[in-house]
């Protein structure tokens, strides 16, 4: 990854350095990589994704010990897990909750990125493997929300494949392909599981490559501007090890607060019901990180209309750093777009509200407009504001004294 | 360096103020998915982050739902093992197994058989199967109960809300054939008939058996049964939260002393 600057006596150390040189790998990555001293705690959110991770796979090896992918047991195998397996509530808990917060922390991440143009030359690979893992990572929570087979879990998984019929002529035949079968049944849950144990091995891959790709570009910072001397880097370790901890702390508590004072708030009571093909819940609704790309969906009167532009918000994020013409990457500079970067997390979340609520009345307008504001964004404001758009003075480098008013 | 440090300090009460009001400030009346019914909040024991289950309450809950419950509802997620956590002794909870009978089987002729329950078994559910169930009740699937509290929004608040709302039918209410009309249900019209009427059980600590009293005893009864970890979830919380929370102060000291010659 960086220059290596790594030396030592250990004759242990050396003898294995000359054979598989990890160590130093990692020394340059964790230890001496030069870091911006100027990023901010927002910049503590990458890490934290990392840590939310590892918690997942954790808990979640020790979770499928003890699950059975069993449309006739896998609800009272994960009650099972609740009453009889020792801590499993906890283990249980952990998971769950860390899952919903794994989304928090990714999409806070995300938004750093484009507020500060962190997409920008030369990191548009760092991003667009950033949404790769995104894009991973809804997959594996919806697979998850799938394996206690409670009425949300059931319904949940039918509404989204069936969405797959849309697709023109081979349509059906995609969906039975998904499903294992003509309905959700068994085969759907023994595959669901199957994937949802793979894909965060494959997420941790990503993730190599992410950080592999963020130790050759480096890091961004919040003046957006380059690296210039050794003056405005410091060691990641001790200096942002220390604060990436106090970043963690953080988390921990937040985590923890919903583990054991709130551990279903984020859930959906419907989920402790077990799954029944003959009953539909009066509102079938899915984790609230899947809320906006929900409503986007339910806009569009048509379905496969709906389909596509849902698959299009996404995949709109990943052309980000071509649709934005701006020559300065950090918002802090651009008067006019920073307003529009605000607009648009309001519109994020107004469509995350529409998203959980029945498409009915007023809910179907407000949905619409805040649909056609996210396309809006991307494909019209994002280019013109970047031609038209006078930046602010830019500092001369990150340790040069900052121009008006930027000083910590 | 003060920008800095507010902006720690803010970070921390912001994420603690966040999930705390999330949580705390939920407000007092709750409303159940669909139709727009809004219930009181109940105070319980149990509930806030040091809360306790009320042992005497779980007990006579028990009874109100053998009494009552029972006849139509199955517990089937609930092993006679753990009713200890009520306070009874082993032998209690024997004999309180006992009364219960359970196929066991193939023996060595091949043959099933009915045996007494012992602890490790499960409460046994009243009709064979949903089909038996739904043919004696008019239709409607009684659910199971052990998980009731955690199934439905608004949890033991609403379970105490719709057992005491039965009442009579407004006047222009046309209410279906075995039907009950009942404030709190969603659509108001319930297949339960009222379960619980005054005096209906007869309490051994001689609490009065009012239909709130019931009510509250077996709402109190099937939170336990729902989420029988709670208290030891409580209980460690508080400590992992004062273990983190110094955790964090040490943290941000350590940020600060490292940081303390970067300019
Ligand atoms: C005579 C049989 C009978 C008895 C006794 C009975 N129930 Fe029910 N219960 C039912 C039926 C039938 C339903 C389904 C109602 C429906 O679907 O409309 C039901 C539904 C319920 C529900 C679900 C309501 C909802 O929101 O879906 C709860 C909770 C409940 N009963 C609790 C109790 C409790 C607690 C007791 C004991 C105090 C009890 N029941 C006694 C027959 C009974
Ligand atoms: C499992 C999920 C993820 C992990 C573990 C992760 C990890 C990290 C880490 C440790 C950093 C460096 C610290 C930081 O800048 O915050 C980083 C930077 C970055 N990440 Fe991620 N990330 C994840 C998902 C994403 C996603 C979904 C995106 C965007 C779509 C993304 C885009 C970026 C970008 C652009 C940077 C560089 C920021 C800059 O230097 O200005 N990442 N990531």
């Amino acid at each position: 990854m960086s220059g290596s600057t790594f030396e030592t006596d250990n004759k242990l150390v050396n003898w294995f350095e000359k054979r598989l040189p990890i160590i130093s790998l990692m020394h340059g990555a964790v230890v001496v990589y030069p870091t911006p001293k100027n990023l901010s705690w927002w910049w503590t959110f990458g890490s934290l994704a990392g840590v939310a991770l590892v918690i997942m796979m954790a808990t979640g090896i020790i979770l499928a010990m003890h699950y059975t992918p069993h449309v006739d047991y896998a609800f009272l195998s994960v009650e099972h897990i609740m009453r009889d397996v020792n801590y499993g509530w906890l283990i249980r808990y952990v998971h769950s909750n860390t899952g919903s917060l794994f989304f928090m922390v990714v999409y806070i991440h995300i938004f750093r990125g484009l507020y500060y143009g962190s997409y920008k030359d030369p990191r548009e690979l760092l991003w667009i493997i950033g949404l790769l893992i995104y894009v991973l990572m809804m997959a594996t929570g919806f697979l998850g929300y799938v394996l206690p087979w409670g009425q949300m879990s059931f319904w949940a998984v039918t509404v989204i494949t069936n969405l797959f019929s849309a697709v023109p002529i081979v349509g059906d035949a995609i969906v039975s392909w998904l499903w294992g079968g003509y309905a959700v049944g068994n085969p759907t849950l023994n595959r669901f599981f199957s994937l949802h144990y793979l894909l965060p091995f494959v997420i941790f891959a990503a993730v190599i490559l992410h950080l592999w790709a963020l130790h050759t570009s480096k890091s961004s910072n919040p003046l957006g501007v380059e690296v210039k001397t050794p003056q405005d880097t410091i060691p990641f370790h001790p200096y942002f090890t220390a604060k990436d901890l106090v970043g963690l702390a953080v988390f921990l508590i937040v985590l923890f607060f919903f583990v054991f004072f709130a551990p279903n708030y984020m859930g959906h009571p419907d989920n402790y019901i077990t799954a029944n093909p003959m009953v539909t819940p009066a509102h079938i609704v899915p984790e609230w990180y899947y809320l906006p790309f929900y409503a986007i969906l339910r806009a569009i009167p048509d379905k496969l209309g709906g389909v596509i532009a849902m698959f299009g918000a996404i995949v709109i994020l990943f052309l980000v750093p071509w649709l934005d013409t701006s020559k300065v990457r950090s918002s802090r500079f651009r008067p006019i777009y920073k307003q529009f970067f605000w607009i648009l997390v309001l519109d994020c979340f107004v469509l995350g509200w529409v998203g959980a609520n029945a498409p009915e009345g007023h809910f179907i307008l407000i949905g619409r407009l805040a649909t056609a504001y996210y396309f809006l964004h991307f494909l019209v404001i994002l280019p013109i504001v970047g031609m038209i758009e006078k930046p602010l003075p830019l500092p001369e480098s990150i340790s040069q004294p900052v121009l008006k008013g930027e000083q910590e | 360096m003060m920008g800095m440090l507010r902006m720690k300090i803010g970070l921390v009460i912001g994420s603690v103020v966040l999930s705390a009001g999330l949580w705390l400030g939920a407000p007092a009346t709750a409303t159940a998915a669909g139709g727009g019914i809004t219930f009181e909040k109940q105070k319980w024991q149990h509930s806030g982050p040091f809360g306790t289950f009320d042992r005497a309450a779980m007990v006579r809950g028990l009874q109100v739902y053998t009494e009552v419950c029972a006849a139509c509802h199955s517990l089937d997620l609930v092993a006679f093992r753990t009713l200890s956590a009520l306070g009874m002794s082993e032998d209690d909870v024997k004999e309180f197994a006992s009364d219960y009978e359970v196929e066991d089987g193939p023996d060595n002729e091949g043959e099933m058989f009915d045996r007494e329950a012992v602890p490790s078994d499960y409460f046994v559910a009243p009709y064979a199967n949903d089909k038996a169930a739904r043919a004696s009740n008019n239709g409607a699937f009684p659910p199971d109960l052990s998980l009731i509290t955690k199934a439905r929004v608004g949890g033991e608040d609403y379970l105490y809300a719709l057992l005491t709302g039965y009442e009579d039918e407004p006047e222009d209410f046309e209410l279906g054939d075995g039907m009950a009309y009942n404030k709190y249900y969603s659509g108001h019209q319930i297949a339960m008939p009222q379960p619980l009427f005054e005096e209906h059980v007869e309490y051994d600590d001689e609490t009065e058996a009012t239909v709130e009293q019931m009510s509250r005893d077996v709402s109190v009864f099937l939170t336990w049964t729902a989420e029988p970890a709670m208290e030891d979830r409580k209980r460690m919380g508080v400590k992992v939260l004062i273990f983190l929370g110094i955790m964090l102060v040490l943290l941000v000291l350590v940020k600060r002393r490292v940081w303390s010659g970067v300019h």
